[in-house]
């Protein structure tokens, strides 16, 4: 599945809640509490990107020219995020990761989570992930 | 209902939401709950219409033209700064100078104040519960300076031991700063009590009142402050405007901080000649319409009367410590027996960001996070708080919305 089917298949299960804002959260803490998304031996301050307000822990690793991404976060629902980030792009290479333009979370009405403002660590992250793939395409 | 049971103070809650035209607005579909006022508070109609009035009818420069516009103009600016000076009590209108907000006035201390008065090997005293605007200006000058910052602790409850003060306030302590309110524990400290134990050493004191001008009456000739800050924002004028009182005795001492147009006397490439106070410490065009605003804000304020604001508040304040307190889990940070009506608070095993998210989703405005207030997050071991921070306009109502709001997210959450 490409980055593209993937957000698609993500706005598809998300347009379900039409504009139920419960069900649509209930959803993402349902997600955020099922995805145990990282080793706790990777939970370490030089994989922690700080947000002001809640912790995100990113690791990557390339296996078989395909970076496959690992992250958690202190915070439930930024951890729902988080795990559809990881959900859409691990597992594909470094020139798909960072070529992604993840529109997905605007179309699923969760823009607000990646405005400056919120200052959740997300935006951080998705950084970090496209400056991970750039450091992996320029090693090989 | 229980909420108005008990409600016993004098405000005409329901005229005084009428001022206020943000309080209609719809958030998703809901009304808004507005209590993020220790961020900034709303304004009434008569500030919005003393603002647009400004541009409308009376913009021009201060303090510069002979012509009819910039002499009207020049007299609604000073006739404020009277204002203010009357809402602090102040001796001297001379004593008010309007800067930018809190933050500017305690940088306008740490930059000139300090200059003159604090060497090498001195002390500044400060307090654990203090703003990062109370911590950072000082930290920066005792750094460059060889100057030593020292901090007295907080207690569990929040507040501070007046012995711990005593024996703090050394003989290197040049200046004591202190929050009059906190904003994340909404303490409120003996100010007067303080700037007594300091004055006995003969240290000046200055406070942030940027939480306590929105919520009680300030008298800085009773207390006896050197210097009183605070943000007009936070007490319902516009942004980008604020106030430094200072005993006229230290602004004559102090060189001027930055400088410009409407700071001098005379100018030669030789030898400038600074204006007085207070003009010397206003450099630059002013945010003149915001000055104007801040004194129609006062007004207003004082037309409601502060001993209501303050009873009303209080009265809120134990409904919603009451109410709050009965939530499973929940753990108030911040339990001074003296405080103003701010309420911070966690809950066990939620991070305050997820429950702020979920309260927002339900129209309610509250803050979440370390509150500009790092060293105190680490005192109490929490990654942030939960912080609803009301106003005069609040109503028992709103709380019951919070309690329900919060009940939803508890059980969305766990």
């Amino acid at each position: 599945m490409t980055i593209y089917e993937t957000e698609q298949e993500i706005i598809d299960e998300f347009s379900l809640f039409g504009d139920d804002w419960e069900m649509k959260y209930e959803h993402l803490i349902d997600i955020g509490k099922s995805l145990p998304l990282i080793d706790p031996q990777y939970k370490t301050d030089d994989r922690l990107i700080k947000g002001c307000q809640s912790k995100v822990w990113l690791h990557s690793e390339l296996k078989d020219g395909n970076l496959l991404f690992r992250a958690d976060s202190d915070a439930i629902i930024t951890k729902g995020i988080v795990g559809l980030m990881v959900r859409v792009l691990s597992g594909h290479t470094p020139a798909e990761i960072m070529g992604a333009k993840l529109e997905f979370i605007d179309q699923i009405g969760l823009k607000e989570h990646l405005s400056p403002t919120r200052a959740n660590g997300l935006v951080s992250m998705i950084k970090q992930m496209k400056l991970d793939a750039l450091a992996y395409s320029v090693k090989n | 209902m229980e909420s108005q049971a008990i409600h016993t103070a004098t405000l005409d809650l329901s005229k005084i939401r009428e001022d206020f035209p943000i309080l209609l607005r719809k958030v998703g579909g809901k009304t808004l709950v507005y209590l993020d006022n220790g961020a900034t508070s709303q304004k009434p109609k008569p500030v919005i219409d003393a603002l647009v009035h400004y541009y409308d009818f009376q913009n021009s420069n201060i303090h510069r033209g002979i012509h009819k516009l910039s002499q009207e103009i020049t007299i609604a600016y000073e006739k404020a700064r009277e204002t203010v000076q009357k809402h602090l009590n102040a001796a001297k209108a001379e004593e008010i100078i309007f800067t930018k907000g809190t933050t500017d006035s305690i940088c306008l201390i740490a930059n000139s104040f300090s200059k003159t008065f604090i060497k090498p090997g001195d002390e500044i005293l400060i307090t654990e519960m203090e703003h990062h605007s109370n911590i950072l200006p000082w930290q920066m000058y005792c750094e460059e300076n060889g100057v030593s910052l020292v901090v007295v602790p907080v207690t569990p409850e929040g507040e501070l031991n007046l012995q711990d003060v005593k024996s703090l306030l050394g003989p290197k302590t040049k200046l004591f700063a202190f929050t009059h309110v906190s904003n994340t524990l909404g303490t409120i400290n003996p100010a007067k009590e303080l700037i007594a134990l300091a004055h006995a050493k003969n240290i000046p004191v200055l406070i942030d009142g940027a939480q306590a001008i929105p919520h009680m009456k300030v008298d800085v000739q009773d207390l006896d402050a050197d210097f009183y800050c605070f943000s007009a924002h936070k007490t319902f004028g516009p942004t980008g405007v604020g106030i430094l009182y200072g005993k006229e005795k230290w602004l004559n001492a102090m060189p001027p901080y930055q400088v410009g147009g409407g700071t001098i006397k005379t100018v030669s490439f030789k030898k400038t000649v600074y204006a007085e106070v207070p003009l010397k410490f206003e450099a630059g065009t002013p945010h003149i319409e915001g000055g104007i605003g801040l004194a129609v804000a006062l007004d207003y304020m004082n037309a409601i009367g502060l001993d209501h604001i303050a009873a009303y508040e209080q009265e809120l304040l134990a409904y919603a410590t009451k109410k709050l307190s009965a939530i499973d889990g929940l753990r108030i940070i911040g339990t001074a027996k003296e405080k103003a009506a701010v309420l911070s608070f966690v809950i066990e095993g939620l991070h305050p960001m997820d429950i702020g998210t979920l309260l927002d989703q339900q129209g309610i405005a509250v803050r979440t996070g370390h509150h500009c207030t790092q060293p105190l997050m680490d005192y109490y071991g929490v990654p942030g708080t939960v912080r609803a921070s009301f106003a005069f306009y609040n109503t028992f109502e709103e709380v019951d919305k919070l309690v329900d709001a919060l009940y939803k997210a508890i059980k969305m959450l766990t």
